[in-house]
Formats: structure tokens, sequence, C-alpha cells
């Protein structure tokens, strides 16, 4: 063997790679123990079970002052899942009635559409949040002059108050007292990565839709399907299949867009751990290390489940 | 076909049809008159201060007044020729690549990635030639987002060839780490990209040893966009057919003189739509950068309206930026259609 023998060079390339990046990891590990014990910061997860000490604005699980911080990581990641799973459901029924709506065959309603969809798109999202909270929500009346919804919710400038399971929302003194409250934070959020992310959900369904052949519709009309008849029976379950791996994208993309909320300070993953926690401990590496690795599962998990769910959709026997 | 047989037929072809168009026009009309009323009609675009503005209207003095820091950030008003020029130089530079029939323009782009960064560079910076040193925690506005896109959309693209032709590599080594690397950054957001080039590079380097704060956020910006801008690369390769390797290893050429040549001319021009739309997504995530505390166009408008002199122009600001934004990724999508046509 030589050294013009391209397999040999292919193995002292990869060794000399590999070295490279552990002599880098190795370095950057040292450098990282060295500052650490410097500043006096222990490592390990041992911070964990230590008290947080500060108060969390909304929380799914009792959590106080006097919490650890491995409780307010929980508090934290409850409100991601919460704020993506909500924004799911709602991004996804705006977006399939606006992709739907750019195809419409009046002129008017898909100008409309297109419209909503240039928009939305060209405009950074967080620039969306801020929008939403600042200049929407933080101009919103004072509890008493609430704006209200058939007299069970109202909206005003400390957030959205909803009627309960036992309780409906009523004014007493200078707040809302019953039922329950989405902090104004929250509705935000919401309100921002459920528009944003309909926008691109819409181009997803358009390019479905339209990627079913034009003989499928005439077929359907053929045999005296109404329109309404051949969307939901011929169209979209073939459009599905073509939709189904990039709504997983958006999916995922509005997941990980919700960190953003660390601007406007809503307590999820992002703003409560890799914010506040690594602001009063120092544990930089570990907190990051976590957090990441949180993303990263909750990235695959969605990518696994929506694989299973495209399995189903599938058609059994494919020519 | 006249007015009246167009409207028949695509707004009002069934009594479904008419119902929606009457629903749209209602939203217009709901929407429009009065946006058109706050911010043209009754708007306020003379004066210096607030008191000028007092109809309920859209206060567009606010604007004008920020508009310098807006642009600027920080940067001392004397030296604010640099930048200027700066931009004049690259426009200069810029521009005959886009005249299709410009001849050598190969020295053009050596220029723009060798020689421009460093002459812009010093210009900002100062510090050299008699230039009095500015240093970057006083750059911002406009000019900071312009310096955080380009500067990202200049490095990801290499780094985003590099990371797809390993991640099609043969060799195993190279394309685990490759793809370990791409589905780290792809599975994590933007934002902890961010805090970790802000708070655990310092933690990486040895001691005394530390560099600047828009050096750390363009390193994870780089990154990032670089994995995402990898998988739009590996779709053209993929696209690639086989036989254009077999030709090229029948002529002789080496793996970095096949791809060079034969493979990633025809990879990369596959897929410039894509490579757009990662360009608009790193100008739209360039705004992720006021999180760890640099004041990018965005940040400066936040800045602007928590000043105690203009409190209560929100929508007036953000309405200003989402425009500024919309015009920069429109006309860019736009080009990409154009080119898209022509190849």
């Amino acid at each position: 063997m030589s050294l013009s023998d391209p397999r040999l060079r292919a193995i002292l390339f990869q060794a000399l790679v590999i070295v490279g990046v552990v002599a880098l990891f190795a370095m950057l590990f040292s450098n990282t123990l060295d500052n650490l014990s410097r500043r006096g910061i222990q490592t390990g997860f041992g911070f964990l079970d230590h008290q947080a000490g500060f108060a969390i604005l909304s929380s799914l699980i009792p959590y106080s002052e006097t919490s650890s911080y491995g409780r307010a990581f929980l508090v934290g990641l409850l409100n991601t899942l919460l704020v993506s799973g909500l924004a799911i459901v709602v991004s996804t029924i705006v977006g399939f009635i606006i992709g739907i709506a750019r195809l419409a065959p009046n002129w008017l309603v898909a100008r409309l559409a297109g419209v909503y969809i240039e928009t939305i798109r060209n405009v950074p999202l967080l620039l969306q949040i801020f929008f939403w909270y600042f200049a929407v929500l933080r101009s919103l009346p004072l509890p008493r002059q609430s704006i209200s919804f058939f007299g069970v919710a109202f909206l005003n400038n400390r957030g959205l108050y909803l009627p309960s399971f036992d309780s409906v929302p009523h004014l007493a003194g200078l707040n809302f007292q019953g039922g329950f409250v989405l902090i104004p934070e929250f509705v935000a959020l919401l309100a921002a990565l459920s528009i944003y992310t309909a926008a691109y959900i819409a181009e997803v369904v358009r390019a479905g839709v339209l990627s079913v052949g034009r003989g499928q519709t005439e077929a359907a009309y053929a045999l005296g399907l109404t329109r309404g008849q051949t969307l939901r029976l011929v169209i979209v379950p073939q459009a599905m299949r073509v939709i189904v791996p990039p709504l997983t994208n958006q999916y995922l993309n509005l997941t990980k867009n919700s960190s953003l909320a660390a601007a406007i300070a809503f307590p999820e993953l992002v703003s409560v751990f890799a914010g506040s926690v690594l602001n009063q401990t120092g544990q930089a590496v570990v907190v990051i290390g976590i957090t990441m690795a949180v993303y990263l599962a909750i990235s695959l998990s969605i990518s696994l489940g929506m694989n299973l769910y495209n399995r189903t959709t599938e058609p059994a026997v494919r020519a | 076909m006249n007015a009246v047989d167009w409207a028949r037929r695509n707004l009002f072809s069934s009594p479904t049809n008419a119902a929606l168009t009457i629903a749209a026009l209602w939203v217009l009309w709901v929407a429009i008159p009065p946006f058109v009323d706050w911010a043209l009609i009754n708007a306020h675009f003379q004066g210096t201060s607030r008191d000028d503005c007092d109809s309920g209207g859209a206060c567009w003095v606010f604007i004008k007044q920020r508009l310098p820091q807006f642009i600027y950030g920080l940067y001392p008003e004397s030296e604010r020729w640099r930048p200027n020029l700066a931009v004049a130089l690259l426009i200069a530079a810029a521009a005959p690549l886009f005249v299709r029939s410009m001849p050598k323009k190969r020295w053009l782009w050596i220029f723009l990635f060798t020689a421009y960064p460093l002459i812009a560079l010093v210009l900002l910076r100062g510090g050299a030639f008699g230039l009095s040193s500015i240093p970057t925690n006083q750059w911002g506005g406009l000019m900071l987002t312009l310096i955080v896109a380009g500067i990202g959309m200049a490095g990801s693209l290499p780094l985003g060839v590099v990371l797809a032709l390993g991640r099609r590599s043969d060799m195993p080594a190279i394309k685990a780490i490759c793809i370990a690397f791409i589905e780290l950054m792809r599975g994590v957001p933007l934002v902890t990209v961010l805090f970790m080039a802000s708070v655990m590079f310092p933690l990486f380097l040895p001691e005394g040893m530390n560099f600047d704060k828009l050096l750390r956020a363009l390193i994870g910006i780089m990154l990032f966009s670089g994995a995402y801008m990898a998988e739009v690369v590996r779709g053209g390769l993929q696209a690639i057919p086989r036989g254009q390797y077999e030709a090229a290893a029948a002529l002789g050429l080496g793996y970095w003189r096949t791809m060079n040549f034969v493979v990633l001319p025809q990879a990369l021009r596959i897929v410039i739509p894509g490579i757009v739309n990662s360009f608009i997504a790193l100008f739209k995530d360039t705004t992720l950068v006021l999180i760890i505390g640099l004041f990018d166009f965005l940040g400066m408008i936040q800045a602007g309206l928590t000043d105690p002199a203009w409190l209560g122009f929100a929508t007036e600001g953000y309405v200003f930026a989402a425009a500024v934004y919309w015009v920069f990724c429109f006309s860019i999508s736009r080009y990409a259609l154009t080119l898209e046509r022509r190849t």
C-alpha cells in the first residue's frame, strides 16, 4: 500500500479528523473545567435540587419560590409543551382554511389568502410576537372596561379570562375572580405562533392539493360528486400523503420557535431554565446541554409520531 | 370579456361563491379604511416631538426623529460616513454581478469574499489608518442587521456545502460527524444556539482570552444556518445522476475536481430556490440576536419604544419595522423567482 492508494488515504484522513475532533473537545472540556473551578461553580447535576428562590408567572403544576431548580425546569417544559400543543392545533385549522381558500375559484378569496401568506411569511416571527404583546395586548383596556365575549369570557390588559368547569369569571374589585386566566404573554405567543405557522401550513396544503392530478377532480365531477364531496373524499385523502412530511416540519419549527418567548418573558423552557436558572447558578454547560437535549427529544418524538401516522395514510397497494 | 362577465364568472358563480365574495368584501371594508385613515389621512408627518401628534392617527414623527438610530444604532454621528462608504462600495462591487453579460465576474466574486470583508471591517471598526476605533457594542440598527445577515449568508453557504459533501461521503467517520452536527443543529432552536454562543463560548477558551460578543453571535448563526444549508445542498447533490460521477471518473478526475467542476455547479443551480429560502429565513432570524443583548434593527426599535419621551407608539414602531423586513424578504424572494425562470 502506498500513499497514492485512495483507501489508505481515506483511512489516514479519517484518523486525522477524528484525532482533531477529539483534541478539540478535550481542549474545550479542560478549559471549561478550569474556568468553572476558577469561578467556584460546582459541576454536575446537584444544583437541580437546590432551592430556586424565584417566582414563576404561570405554572401548570404547584410551584413556589421554595421549590427546586428541577421543579422550575419542569414548569418551563410543561409551559413549552402547552403553548406548542395549542398553537399546533390552532395553526393547523387556520392553515388548512387559508390553504384551501388560496385555491378557491373565488378570485377575491384566493387573493386575500395570498396576501395573508405573503405578508405573514415575510415578517420576522419575533417582531410579530412583540406586536401582539406590546402593541395589542398591553394596550387593551383595564379589567373594568374589559372586552366581553357573551358575558362569560373577558379580555383585558391582565389577560384572557375564560370560564372553567366550576366557575365563570366575574369582576370583583379591580380584577376578575373565578374561571381561569391566560396571561397576556401566553396569549401573545399563542397568537403569533399560530398566525405565523398557519401561513406556512397554508403553502404546504396548497402544494399538497395541487399535487393531486386534475384528472382526479374531473373524474369525481363526472361521477356526479359535488365540489365539497370531491374535496373531502377524493382530493384530501390523496393530498395528505404529500402534506404530512412537510407538515411535520412545520410542527417541529413551531415547537422550536416557541423558545422566542424568552423575549417577552413567558415562562417556557428557555426563559425559565436557560434564562433565570442559568443566571442564578452559572451552570452554563449543564443548563444549555439539558435545554438542547429536551428540544432534540421533542423534535425526534414529533417526527417519529408523524412517521407512524404517515404509514397509515399510505395506500395499501401502490402501482 | 368585460368586467361584468368576469365578476360573474370569478366572484358570483354560485350562491356559496357570492356569499364568500360578500364576506371577503366585508373583511376588506372593516380592515382597510380604518387602517388608511390611521396610517395616512389622520397621521402626522411634520414636527419634532410627541406634542405634534394630537389627532389619534399614526405618529410617523417618532420614526422620522429616530430614523438615524434605527439605521446606525449608537454609531457616533460624525463617523457615519464609514458605514455609508462600506455600503456604497458593496453596491458598486456587487451591481455588475447582476448584469448577465458582464465578463470576468469571477474576480468580482473573489474581491467580495476576500478583500471586501477586510476593507469593511477596517472601515467600521477603525483603529487603523487614522480612523478612530469604534467597538462593536456601539454598532446597531439596520447596519448591524445587514452585517449579521451578510456574514451569516456568506459563511453558511460554504459551510453547508462542506457539510453536505461530508454527509454524502464514503468515509464512515466523516459521514457520522457531519450527520451528528447537522441533526443536532436542526433539532434545537436558534435561541439556544445563541445562548450557547453567548454564555458557553467564553467558558471554552483558556483564561484571559475572550472574544467579541458580536463575533460569538455570528459564529452561532453561521453554524446554525450552515446545518440547514447542508440539507438544501444535499438535495441538489442527490439530484445529480450517477452518470455524471461515472463520466467524471472515466475522464480521470479525482474527488475534488469531480465535485468542483462537474457536480457542484449543477447541484447548486438546482437548489437556488432552496438556498434563497434559507437566506430569507436567516434574514428574519437575525432579529433573535436581540435576545442575547445585541441591538439590531428590531432591537433599536424596541429600545426606541421604551424612551420616556416617546411612550405609546409601539404600533407605529412595529408597523415600520414590519414594512422594512417585508420589503427586504419580499424582494429577495421575487429576485429568486426571476432567477429560477431564467435557468
